[in-house]
C-alpha cells in the first residue's frame, strides 16, 4: 500500500514536471511579439489525473488476462464475418442511418480497405511498408487526371488506376525489396514523402498545393446521380421514378466502396490459399528458410508489394470520385501511419481484426468530430494502449490454410 | 564406386583475412552418405553454406552432376540452387516457419511445382482443376513424408509448438518435399535424445535406401558418423586433413591430433 | 566560388543541428534495434521548451541574454531528458519482447500524441522569436556575394563540437558508456553480467533526448520560429542521416548529419528549393540499396 503510494506520488511528479514547461506557460501572441502566461492549474490537473490513475491502476488487480476467446472461435469466424457483411449490406436501411452516417460509414470502409490491401504487404508478407499512401496517391490522382484529360469514366479508370499504382509499386519495389527489413521501413517512408512533394510542386500535372477539382462522379450504367444530368444520360431518380435525391449518391458510393472492399478481402482470403499465398507468410517468417526451398524471395515479395498498391490505387480512385477533389494534403505521411497502425492493431494477418481496428481508430473519432483537437491526441493514444494492452494485434489467432483431413 | 554427385574442387572461402575455407576438394556420391566433419570452427558451416549458395566462395568451383547436365552452383543464386539444381538443406539452428502449421511448411516446399501448376497462382485464383489436382498432390506427398517422420498427428499444429526433436524432422520432411538430388544436413542429430537419435539413423539411411540420393552431413555425433555414413571427409582450419572410410579415418592420426590436439599439448588441449 | 562558400557554411550549420538529432536515433536503434519514432517529436518539444525558457527569463526572471540563453539550454536538457526517460519507461520498456512491429506503432502514436499535445497546448500558429544573437563575420568582402558567418552560426558549431567531445568521452571512457556498448553487442549476454540493461536503456534515452533537446533549442535561435510540426520532417531527416552515416554508428550519425545538411543547401541553391527533400530522400534510397550499411557502418555477414 505504502509502496503504491509512493510510486503514484512519483508518477504525479513526473507528469507535474513535464507538464510545466509545456502546459504550464502558454506562449501567446501579443503586440510586442511573444509574451508568457501561466496557466499552473493545469498542471495540477494533469499531475492529478496522472497521481490518481497510477494509483487506480496499482491498486485494482490487474484485470483478468483479456477476453480469452473460448477455443472453438476461430470456426465462429467465418459467421462473424459473414454477419458483419450482412450488416454492412443493410446499413443504409436501418432506420437510425442517415445520410450522415452512411457518409461516417463510407470513410470507414476505406480505411478497411486500405487496411486489407496493406495487410498483404504488412501482414502477410511482413514487408514494413510506411509509404502505403503513395499508391493511394497514384489511385486517386490518376483517375483524376484520366478522367480530366481523356474524359474516361469511372468505370474506366478504376482498373486503369489500379494498373498504374501496381506497375509504380513494382518499380519502387524493384531496388527497394532486397533490404533488410527496417530499412525497408524508411525507404518506403522516403518515397511516399517524395511522392507527396512532387505532387505539391508539379503545377502542370498536379495543380500543386491547390490540387485538383471538379472531379467527375461515377455513374451507374449510365445513370447520373445529379440533380440534372448531362446531355444524352438519365438519371437514376428518373430511371427507377423515384424523386431526386442527394441521398441516392451517398448510399451508391457507400455500395461502391463496400463491394471494392469486399472483393478484396475476397481476393486475400482466397489468395492466402495459393502458393503465392504461403509463400508470402512463409517470407515474413523466415526469408532463409524460403530461399534454401527455391522461392526466389525477391519476385515473391514484389508480387505483395504490386498487388497491394493495386489495392490502394482501386481504394484512391474511389476516394477522388467521392471526394470530388484532391489535393496532397490527403496524402502525407500520417495516412500511411494510420493504415499501418490499423493493420497491426488489427493482428497482422487477421481480415476481421482489421474491421475491428478501423472501426476503432477511424470511426469513433469521426463521432467526436466536434472534438476535432483531441481527436488526433485519442488516436495516437488509442494506437499506443492498444499496443500495450495486446502487443500482438486484437486478433492474432491463424488458422492454418489448409488441413491434412479436409479443408480448413 | 558410384558416379559422383557433388564435386568441390579447391574452394576457398575468406572473411576478411580468415580463411574459413581453404583450397578444399573432395566428392560425394549419389547413393551415398558423405559426413563432413571436424572440430569447431572448421569451417563446415562455411562449406555448407558456399555449396547451398548462401554465400559466394572466392575461388574454386561446385559442380553438381545432374540429369539436365553438370551445374556450376558457384554461379547460381542460392534459391535457384534449390530450384534447379535440386539440392536441398537444413540448418544448424532449425528454421521451420514456426506461425504455420507444419503441413503448410511441406505444401511450401513444394512452391516451384505449385507455382507452375497454377500458372503462378492463376489458375488457382479462378477455382481450376489444374490447381486443386496439383495441390491434392503435394498433399500427398507431403503426408508421404508426414508418415516416415512420425509427424502425421501433428500435421495441423503450429510448427513452433513441436517439440525440438520434432522440428529437427520436420525439417528433413520439408527438405525432402522438395525432391532434391542432394540432400545437405547440418548437424541433424544436435539436441536429440539417443532414442530419437537412433531414429534418424534409420530415417536417414531409409532415405538414401529409397530415394537414391545424395546426403551431405555435418555431424558432431560420432555414432551417427560412424554409424551410418559411407564416406567421411575430415575437415580442420579450413582444410581437408582426411578422408576414407569411417574405419579408415577413425585410425588416422592427423585426425587424432585435430581432435586431441598435438602430443605435446594434450593436457591443455 | 563565394556563393558556394556561403552555402557551404549554411549547410553544415544545418548538418550539425541534424547530426545531433540523428545521434539518439542512432544509439537507440544501436541498442534496442528499434526506430524510435518519437524522437523527431522530442526535439519539437526542445524548441519549445527552450523558447518558452529563454522568454521566461528573459521577460520574467529580467535575466541579462547570455544567462537567460544558458539557462534556457539547462532548462531544455533537463525537461527533454525527463520526457525521453518517461516515453521509454511508459511506451516502450513493457513492448522489449513483444513483436517486432509493437514499439514501433507505439512510438508512431507517441508522435501523435506529442505533436498534438503540443499544438493543444501551445496553439497551432507559428511562434517567431526575434534573433537573440546578432552580428558576424564577413568573411569575404566581394563585391557581388559577401560570405559572411554569423556569431550564431558559430555558437552552432561549438556547441556541437563540444557535445560531440563530451559524448564520445562517455562512450569510451566512463563505466556507463562501456555498459552501453556491451548493451549494444550483445543484451542477453550484458544482463547475466550484471550490467543492469534497464538503466542503460533509460540512460541513452536521457542521452539522446537531451541532445535532441539542444537541437531544438539551435533551431529556435537560428531560424527564430517554430512550430508543433517541425519534429516531423526533422525527425525524417535525421534518421536518414543516421542511415546515412551507419546506424548504430556515433561518428556516422554526425557524418551523416553534416552531408544531409551539405545536400539540402546546395541543393536548395544550385536547384530547387521545392525538390530539396526529394534530394534528401532520394540519396537515402540510394545508399541504401548501393550501401545497406551506410558510410561508416560495419559491414554483417548474414549469420545463417
Amino acid at each position: 500500500m505504502p509502496a503504491a503510494l509512493r510510486d503514484s506520488l512519483l508518477a504525479g511528479l513526473v507528469a507535474a514536471a513535464l507538464a510545466l514547461p509545456m502546459l504550464g506557460v502558454r506562449l501567446v501572441d501579443s503586440a510586442t511579439g511573444l509574451s508568457l502566461a501561466g496557466r499552473f492549474d493545469l498542471v495540477a490537473w494533469a499531475a492529478g489525473l496522472v497521481f490518481g490513475g497510477r494509483l487506480l491502476l496499482r491498486l485494482i488487480p490487474p484485470l483478468p488476462a483479456m477476453p480469452v476467446l473460448p477455443a472453438g472461435f476461430g470456426n465462429l469466424r467465418p459467421a462473424a464475418g459473414w454477419a458483419m457483411a450482412a450488416f454492412a449490406v443493410l446499413l443504409p436501411f436501418l432506420p437510425f442511418a442517415d445520410r450522415n452516417v452512411v457518409d461516417k460509414a463510407t470513410l470507414v470502409l476505406i480505411y478497411i480497405m486500405l487496411g486489407w490491401g496493406l495487410n498483404i504487404v504488412v501482414g502477410l508478407a511482413g514487408l514494413l511498408d510506411l509509404g502505403f499512401v503513395a499508391f493511394y496517391a497514384v489511385g486517386a490522382y490518376s483517375y483524376a487526371l484520366l478522367s480530366q484529360s481523356f474524359g474516361l469514366s469511372f468505370w474506366v479508370c478504376l482498373p486503369l488506376a489500379g494498373v498504374l499504382s501496381a506497375s509504380f509499386g513494382l518499380l519502387l519495389g524493384f531496388p527497394v525489396l532486397r533490404l533488410r527489413g527496417d530499412y525497408i521501413a524508411i525507404v518506403t517512408m522516403g518515397l511516399g514523402e517524395i511522392v507527396r512533394v512532387i505532387l505539391q510542386n508539379w503545377q502542370e500535372l498536379t495543380g500543386g498545393p491547390n490540387g485538383i477539382s471538379g472531379i467527375e462522379r461515377p455513374s451507374l450504367f449510365g445513370l447520373s446521380f445529379k440533380a440534372v444530368p448531362p446531355e444524352g444520360q438519365r438519371s437514376f431518380a428518373e430511371f427507377f421514378g423515384l424523386d431526386y435525391s442527394g441521398d441516392h449518391r451517398v448510399i451508391f458510393l457507400y455500395f461502391l466502396i463496400l463491394i471494392l472492399a469486399l472483393a478484396t478481402n475476397l481476393f486475400t482470403l482466397r489468395i492466402r490459399r495459393l502458393p503465392v499465398g504461403r509463400a508470402w507468410e512463409a517470407l515474413r517468417e523466415d526469408e532463409i528458410a524460403c530461399r534454401s526451398l527455391g522461392i526466389n524471395p525477391t519476385t515473391v515479395k514484389l508480387s505483395a508489394f504490386g498487388i497491394g498498391a493495386m489495392f490502394a490505387g482501386f481504394a484512391g480512385s474511389f476516394f477522388a470520385t467521392r471526394q470530388g477533389f484532391i489535393s496532397p494534403e490527403s496524402f502525407t505521411f500520417m495516412e500511411s501511419a494510420v493504415i499501418l497502425a490499423i493493420v497491426v492493431l488489427g493482428g497482422m494477418g487477421s481480415q476481421i481484426g482489421i474491421v475491428l481496428a478501423a472501426l476503432l481508430l477511424v470511426g469513433l473519432p469521426e463521432w467526436f468530430r466536434e472534438l476535432q483537437q483531441y481527436r488526433m491526441l485519442a488516436f495516437g493514444g488509442a494506437m499506443v494502449l492498444i499496443m500495450l494492452w495486446k502487443p500482438a494485434g486484437l486478433l492474432s489467432h491463424r488458422e492454418p490454410t489448409i488441413r491434412l483431413d479436409g479443408q480448413p | 564406386m558410384t558416379p559422383s554427385l557433388l564435386d568441390v574442387e579447391h574452394l576457398t572461402m575468406r572473411f576478411g583475412g580468415l580463411f574459413a575455407v581453404n583450397d578444399l576438394s573432395f566428392t560425394a556420391g549419389n547413393g551415398e552418405i558423405t559426413a563432413v566433419i571436424g572440430p569447431n570452427g572448421a569451417g563446415k558451416t562455411t562449406l555448407f553454406n558456399c555449396i547451398t549458395g548462401f554465400y559466394k566462395p572466392q575461388e574454386g568451383r561446385i559442380a553438381l552432376n545432374h540429369p539436365d547436365g553438370r551445374m556450376a552452383l558457384e554461379r547460381l543464386d542460392d534459391h535457384a540452387i534449390a530450384r534447379r539444381a535440386g539440392v536441398a538443406r537444413t540448418f544448424q539452428n532449425i528454421r521451420l516457419f514456426p506461425r504455420m502449421s507444419v503441413l503448410e511448411n511441406l505444401i511450401v516446399a513444394q512452391h516451384t511445382r505449385l507455382m507452375r501448376a497454377s500458372m503462378f497462382s492463376l489458375a488457382g485464383l479462378l477455382g481450376l482443376r489444374r490447381y486443386r489436382r496439383a495441390e491434392a498432390a503435394a498433399v500427398e506427398r507431403a503426408r508421404h513424408w508426414l508418415d516416415r517422420t512420425a509427424l502425421t498427428r501433428f500435421a495441423d499444429d503450429e510448427a513452433g509448438s513441436l517439440p525440438y526433436g520434432h522440428q529437427r524432422r520436420l525439417e528433413i520432411a520439408r527438405a525432402m518435399c522438395t525432391e532434391p538430388r542432394l540432400l545437405c544436413l547440418d548437424e541433424p542429430a544436435a539436441g536429440l535424445n539417443p532414442r530419437e537419435s537412433a531414429e534418424l539413423n534409420r530415417l536417414l539411411l531409409d532415405i538414401r535406401a529409397d530415394e537414391g540420393i545424395g546426403l551431405l552431413l555435418i555431424e558432431h555425433d560420432m555414432s551417427v558418423v560412424m554409424g551410418i555414413s559411407d564416406r567421411v571427409v575430415v575437415l580442420d582450419y579450413g582444410k581437408k586433413i582426411a578422408e576414407g572410410t569411417p574405419a579408415e579415418v577413425r585410425g588416422d592420426p592427423a585426425v587424432i591430433r585435430a581432435y586431441l590436439g598435438e602430443p605435446d599439448e594434450a593436457e591443455t588441449g | 566560388m563565394e556563393y558556394f562558400l556561403q552555402q557551404l557554411i549554411n549547410g553544415l550549420t544545418l548538418g550539425a543541428i541534424y547530426g545531433l538529432i540523428a545521434l539518439g536515433y542512432t544509439m537507440v536503434y544501436g541498442i534496442l534495434g528499434m526506430i524510435n519514432f518519437a524522437h523527431g517529436t522530442i526535439y519539437m518539444l526542445g524548441a519549445f521548451i527552450s523558447l518558452i525558457g529563454y522568454l521566461a527569463a528573459t521577460t520574467v526572471g529580467g535575466a541579462p541574454v547570455t544567462l537567460a540563453l544558458l539557462l534556457a539550454l539547462f532548462a531544455t536538457m533537463a525537461f527533454t531528458a525527463l520526457w525521453g526517460w518517461t516515453i521509454e519507461r511508459v511506451a516502450y520498456r513493457p513492448l522489449r519482447k513483444a513483436p517486432r512491429l509493437a514499439p514501433l506503432i507505439s512510438a508512431i502514436g507517441v508522435s501523435i500524441i506529442l505533436q498534438n499535445f503540443a499544438a493543444l497546448a501551445q496553439g497551432t500558429r507559428a511562434k517567431p522569436l526575434p534573433p537573440v544573437i546578432r552580428g558576424g563575420f564577413t568573411l569575404i568582402n566581394s563585391d557581388d556575394f559577401p560570405v559572411s558567418l554569423s556569431w550564431m552560426q558559430i555558437i552552432v558549431f561549438v556547441m556541437t563540437v563540444t557535445l560531440m567531445a563530451g559524448f564520445t568521452w562517455m562512450i569510451t571512457r566512463t563505466s556507463l558508456g562501456r555498459a552501453q556498448r556491451a548493451t549494444e553487442q550483445d543484451m542477453k549476454m550484458a544482463a547475466l553480467l550484471g550490467i543492469d540493461v534497464d538503466r542503460v536503456v533509460s540512460a541513452t534515452f536521457v542521452i539522446g533526448a537531451a541532445l535532441a533537446g539542444v537541437a531544438g533549442l539551435m533551431v529556435t535561435l537560428y531560424y527564430g520560429v517554430i512550430d508543433f510540426y517541425i519534429g516531423f520532417l526533422a525527425g525524417i531527416k535525421a534518421f536518414t542521416a543516421a542511415v546515412l552515416g551507419g546506424i548504430g554508428s556515433l561518428p556516422g550519425a554526425m557524418l551523416g548529419g553534416l552531408l544531409i545538411g551539405l545536400i539540402e543547401a546546395f541543393w536548395s541553391a544550385y536547384f530547387s528549393i521545392e525538390y530539396k527533400d526529394v534530394a534528401t530522400f532520394g540519396i537515402l534510397v540510394l545508399v541504401l540499396v548501393f550501401r545497406p550499411t551506410g558510410l561508416l557502418g560495419r559491414p554483417d555477414v548474414e549469420k545463417i
